[in-house]
């Protein structure tokens, strides 16, 4: 029962870390009909944003443990993965719209280039990224269970960072027009709307989602140059359950696959968890193909 | 004043436009008729931005506005109520209006516009929180018109606006046409079926055949009867 317990627990922080991952992913494609499959490199670009923090700053805010430089690290992540982001739109993908085969080769490489970027700069070996002491340890509820910190304090700062997507996207002007440019990309050039604009920003405030996964990640474990390919997989899944351009059924579909797979591990090994997720997915889009909560146009 | 001169347009390598010439001055509204299927909505989409000439120019207020993209139209003027009028489905009526600021240059909301629209359309201000895709086609279509109405346009470009909805919409539309007319500091360019109301509201009428214009004339001596030949299906 514990173990039960533990692994939903972890399936749910799992979930909140695909859930910051797939949003960008979902907004690509549903904007833009763009898949990127760089995504992944932008979350390896957050956590190296948090280990570069470590090794520069820590020293002078007040050391490894006060985690000053974490908190600083989460922002400074957003901000980094969404201008390489922003920079890889305006210079690569903007020129790819409405080439989807073409679109996913290039990104593909650019992905290939950022990787070997980050062995050449940082080391081909995997590096790690200390816990500030206030993320050591867990809640404690008897013999077998304890709730870590670090993967509460994740689910929490997911909660925080979709309630603000969810702000930007339904209560501002810039969420109103990405959402027009999103229904009918022709209507919203004709009132005016810079779409291009829309297109780089909706594309960098997804990378810089992914970067905030990336520092939540390096709390989990050692990061390396090929971190976002361990995610993006699952990410992609996510993206298709989920339905495009939805953010509550990106949200389900994140949990959903967050949770079965941690559940599915138990019992079996790590191997097989995710091929009955995948068949559970397979199965699941032959009933309802456009997923989840797909968004119906008339 | 809006200029087209001899103007062509592609659809991959199929002539869609051979060779148009037309002009909407200012105030005033112009008419454009033509069958189904002989190339009015392309050369509404073409002065809108969302195709591009193969050949000839546009110029607006003086200035060859050829190469301009769809968005910087919008900003000096031009507002577009496409046929099957275009709303944002899953925006609220008010979302929708609000996108009608979008080419004002601060792109910040003025209430006694959006008041003076809810006056002509009262329905959009009842169902402003209705999310736009669950309004009748004769609401959609008054959105659509309200929405470009909000900013005060310069120059209206109308896909038959009056097609397919209920008669007592069609007359409301009708009226509003009639009254921007008389305010006459709007150019209309009206894409029109019915051949009455059409002459009854032009100053000018165009008629069109398979991608060329075939007719033109002020609508006070249009000849009617040559007219209804190229329009009779």
């Amino acid at each position: 029962m514990d173990a039960i317990i533990l692994q939903t627990f972890n399936g749910l922080s799992l979930g909140s870390i695909l859930l910051m991952v797939s949003l960008g992913l979902a907004f690509a494609f549903g904007l833009m009909g763009v898949i990127n499959m760089a995504h992944g490199e932008f979350i390896m670009i957050g956590a190296y944003t948090a280990y570069v923090f470590q090794e520069a700053f820590a020293h002078s805010l007040g050391g490894v443990e006060a985690g000053v430089w974490f908190v600083l690290a989460i922002p400074a992540a957003f901000l980094v993965a969404a201008l390489l982001g922003a920079l890889m739109e305006v210079t690569m993908i903007r020129f790819l719209y409405g080439r989807p085969l073409d679109t996913l080769l290039a990104t593909w490489g650019a992905g290939l280039v950022l990787q070997q970027a980050a062995r050449s700069i940082f080391g081909a070996p995997n590096v790690n990224v200390s816990s500030p002491i206030w993320l050591q340890g867990g809640f404690d509820f008897g013999a077998q269970l304890l709730l870590p910190y670090k993967r509460i304090f994740i689910i929490v700062l997911v909660a925080v960072i979709i309630g603000a997507v969810y702000f930007y996207l339904y209560r501002s002007a810039n969420g109103r027009r990405l959402r027009a440019v999103m229904q009918n990309r022709e209507m919203a050039s004709c009132l005016g709307v810079r779409s291009r604009w829309v297109d780089a920003s909706t594309f960098a405030l997804g990378t810089g989602l992914a970067g905030v996964a990336g520092v939540a990640l390096t709390q989990l474990g050692s990061i390396g140059p090929s971190l976002g390919t361990f995610y993006i997989v699952d990410a992609f899944m996510v993206v298709v359950l989920g339905g495009v351009g939805r953010l509550p059924g990106t949200i389900l579909a994140a949990l959903l696959i967050g949770i079965s797979n941690t559940l599915l591990e138990l019992g079996t090994s790590a191997t097989v968890g995710k091929v009955l997720v995948l068949l559970a997915i397979i199965a699941f889009l032959q009933w309802k193909p456009s997923g989840l909560a797909a968004l119906q146009t008339r | 004043m809006l200029s087209i001169q001899q103007a062509s347009v592609n659809y991959g390598e199929s002539k869609i436009l051979r060779n148009i010439n037309m002009e909407v001055p200012d105030g005033q509204v112009v008419c454009l008729m033509g069958r189904n299927g002989v190339g009015k909505t392309t050369l509404i989409k073409s002065i809108m931005g969302l195709l591009n000439l193969r050949h000839g120019d546009l110029y607006f207020d003086g200035a060859n506005i050829t190469k301009w993209r769809t968005s910087h139209r919008a900003r000096v003027g031009f507002g577009y109520v496409p046929q099957g009028r275009g709303i944002f489905p899953y925006l609220t009526v008010y979302e929708n209006l609000l996108m009608g600021f979008e080419a004002t240059p601060k792109r910040a909301v003025d209430h006694q516009a959006l008041e003076e629209v809810y006056a002509i359309f009262p329905v959009l201000k009842e169902m402003r929180r209705r999310v736009a895709g669950t309004l009748s086609g004769g609401q959609q279509q008054q959105l659509a018109f309200g929405r470009v109405l909000v900013r005060r346009p310069k120059l209206l470009l109308l896909d038959e606006p009056t097609e397919g909805i209920q008669p007592s919409i069609m007359k409301d539309i009708e009226r509003v046409i009639l009254t921007l007319r008389d305010r006459g500091d709007m150019s209309i360019l009206l894409v029109e079926q019915f051949f009455d109301f059409a002459l009854s509201v032009a100053s000018y009428c165009y008629v069109m055949e398979t991608g060329s214009i075939v007719m033109e004339g002020p609508a006070a001596i249009f000849d009617e009867a040559k007219a209804k030949e190229y329009l009779a299906v």
